[in-house]
């Protein structure tokens, strides 16, 4: 026993502010530091689509836009997410070092989402002080976005962590990247509200917990008008997809390989 | 210091192939353990399943005592790997690699800072300590990497090929370190450069087909393949006389006399009388490594039988 705690030294200082600190680091502090062009990367998808959305609609729709562009950047960060990841275990082996050391995969998974979050900090400041200026905000839309945001951003996450243990290759990686952005970006009414899109169509965008959240969004900033029923109804399933979500990331995610 | 155990570790992949193949070893935790094969041997497979990362399909396996199975808490504060095919990060520095490894290993920031900063000092890497990886040759992102795992402070190092790919300067420069911390660590290294075994291991283990060949000290792999000399005649067309051994083809395409000392003198005798160019010395882990995986070796049993006077 004696020898056992002899060996394993690294017992008494496992810190987890230390753990998530280096998935920030790896993952977002150095890239933006020596890589500062990934940052302008990050940037695009979701001021690109405000910028069309609000020119089509001559301005009337900078507001939904705004709005959506924020849903979309936690949805983005969730999603980037899972490239990240990919390229840490398959390209680099750097999840393979994480593993084998005292970080927990919980632990890993924080810090890595996070250091996302911290990656697209910059376009929720900018989206935030543009919703200032635009929008005339109340504080229960503000909370209902936050809340909002919140939830997608931990769908995104899981969602990405759970896909990314499960291939083995970057190029496979790419594959699911596209079948989940259609599912989260493509085909939710984000920048727009949904009665835009004509029927049957309309169901289609259903199929994406993006539109349940977009919904609550635009309901909560008085853009479309939704009776309570549907603001429940949208409230439990986009809760409900999450829960699923990490339910079924917990279970099939796989940290140590079988 | 403990000892790490495997007992008959087999490991089954999805699709039915079988990776390990009951692998049973029981050696002492301590100094430097290589295990050779060649690729696709299971190597890595069994340093994965060592570190915990992946989950063995039968048998056991313990490092000092601690089930790598069930306690992987335990064991992966005990280890750290550099895996075979690991790289830095494109967009930092070596210190900035070994910096985020340390603070996954739990050290506090201030303290992660310093032992980076030794670590690069210790494989003398200080002078790129703070370039960007991309600006840096493969042997000094090697190195990194192992400067990463060597300020961990585990005991245990995992080092899967970790010369692979480097020039013969960075490889010496590399084995000089690890025969520096073998002193206070045990490190199970994984390579199919026999030569850095043989000069680097105390105990060498040979895998073939997920199947542990042989395992021991030089001295006791040898006494395996029951010769102990080689002759290998660097002339084509030579006809010797042979009273004991083997007459084998090495890649090389040249004939190898595998025998004892006293006839490897007998026929390096004949030799130089003839003029005929010879090398002589005691079997090598490469031979000894053809001799037991049987695949390299054309074992010239036909010409052992009176063709071409070989007898």
């Amino acid at each position: 026993m004696k020898r056992r705690r002899a060996m394993a030294v690294g017992n008494k200082r496992k810190s987890i502010s230390s753990q998530i600190l280096a998935s920030i680091l790896v993952s977002a502090i150095y890239p933006m530091q020596n890589f500062p062009i990934m940052l302008i990367n990050a940037m695009l998808a979701p001021f690109s689509f405000l910028l069309v959305i609000t020119f089509i609609s001559h301005g009337t729709l900078l507001g939904v836009a705004i709005i959506g562009a924020l849903v979309m950047t936690t949805v983005s960060a969730g999603m980037a997410l899972q490239a990240d990841l990919s390229h840490f275990k398959n390209d680099i082996r750097l999840q393979d070092m994480v593993v084998s050391s005292p970080t927990s995969a919980i632990v890993y998974i924080i810090g890595m989402g996070l250091s996302e979050l911290i990656y697209f900090l910059p376009n929720i400041i900018i989206l935030a002080i543009l919703a200032v200026i635009f929008m005339n905000l109340t504080a229960t839309a503000v909370l209902t976005i936050a809340v909002v945001m919140t939830i997608m951003f931990i769908f995104s996450i899981t969602l990405s962590f759970m896909l990314s243990t499960l291939t083995v290759d970057i190029i496979q990686s790419w594959a699911f990247t596209n079948m989940v952005s259609t599912l989260l970006s493509t085909l939710p009414p984000v920048y727009y509200p949904i009665t835009y899109i004509p029927m049957p169509w309309r169901y289609l965008a259903y199929l994406s917990p993006t539109t349940y959240a977009a919904q609550l969004a635009q309901s909560a900033a008085g853009f479309i008008a939704l009776s309570p029923t549907n603001i429940l109804a949208d409230w439990v399933i986009l809760v409900v997809v999450a829960i699923v979500m990490l339910i079924i990331g917990v279970k099939r995610t796989r940290w140590r390989e079988p | 210091m403990g000892r790490l155990v495997c007992d008959k570790v087999t490991k089954v992949y999805g699709k039915g192939a079988t990776a390990l193949d009951k692998v049973s070893f029981n050696v002492p935790a301590s100094g430097i353990f290589a295990l050779i094969g060649r690729n696709g041997a299971g190597k890595t497979t069994l340093v994965r399943i060592l570190t915990t990362e992946l989950m063995l399909s039968s048998g056991k396996a313990t490092i000092d005592g601690v089930d790598v199975t069930n306690d992987p808490s335990t064991i992966r504060d005990m280890v750290a790997i550099v895996p075979q095919e690991a790289r830095l990060l494109m967009w930092t520095t070596p210190k900035q690699f070994i910096l985020a490894y340390l603070l996954y290993r739990g050290y506090g920031y201030k303290e992660a800072v310093e032992r980076a900063a030794e670590a690069v000092k210790r494989v003398k890497i200080e002078k790129f300590a703070d370039k960007q990886s991309q600006h840096l040759s493969g042997g000094t992102k090697r190195k990194a990497l192992v400067a990463a795992v060597i300020a961990a402070e585990a005991k245990i190092l995992f080092l899967d090929e970790p010369t692979t790919g480097l020039d013969p300067i960075s490889r010496g420069e590399l084995w000089a370190m690890l025969n520096q911390l073998k002193k206070d660590h045990f490190i199970f290294l994984t390579t199919h450069y026999l030569e850095e075994a043989e000069r680097l291991a105390d105990m060498i283990g040979i895998i073939e087909d997920g199947k542990l060949l042989a395992i021991g000290t030089l001295d006791n792999l040898r006494k395996k393949v029951k010769h102990e000399y080689s002759v290998r005649i660097l002339q084509k067309g030579i006809n010797v006389r042979l009273r004991e051994g083997e007459v084998v083809t090495g890649l090389d395409g040249h004939r190898q006399i595998l025998t004892t000392e006293r006839e490897a003198n007998r026929i390096s005798q004949g030799l130089i009388k003839r003029g005929i160019r010879f090398s002589s010395s005691p079997i090598s882990l490469e031979e000894i490594f053809y001799y037991l995986t049987k695949k390299s070796i054309d074992i010239a049993d036909e010409e052992k039988e009176g063709n071409g006077g070989w007898q």
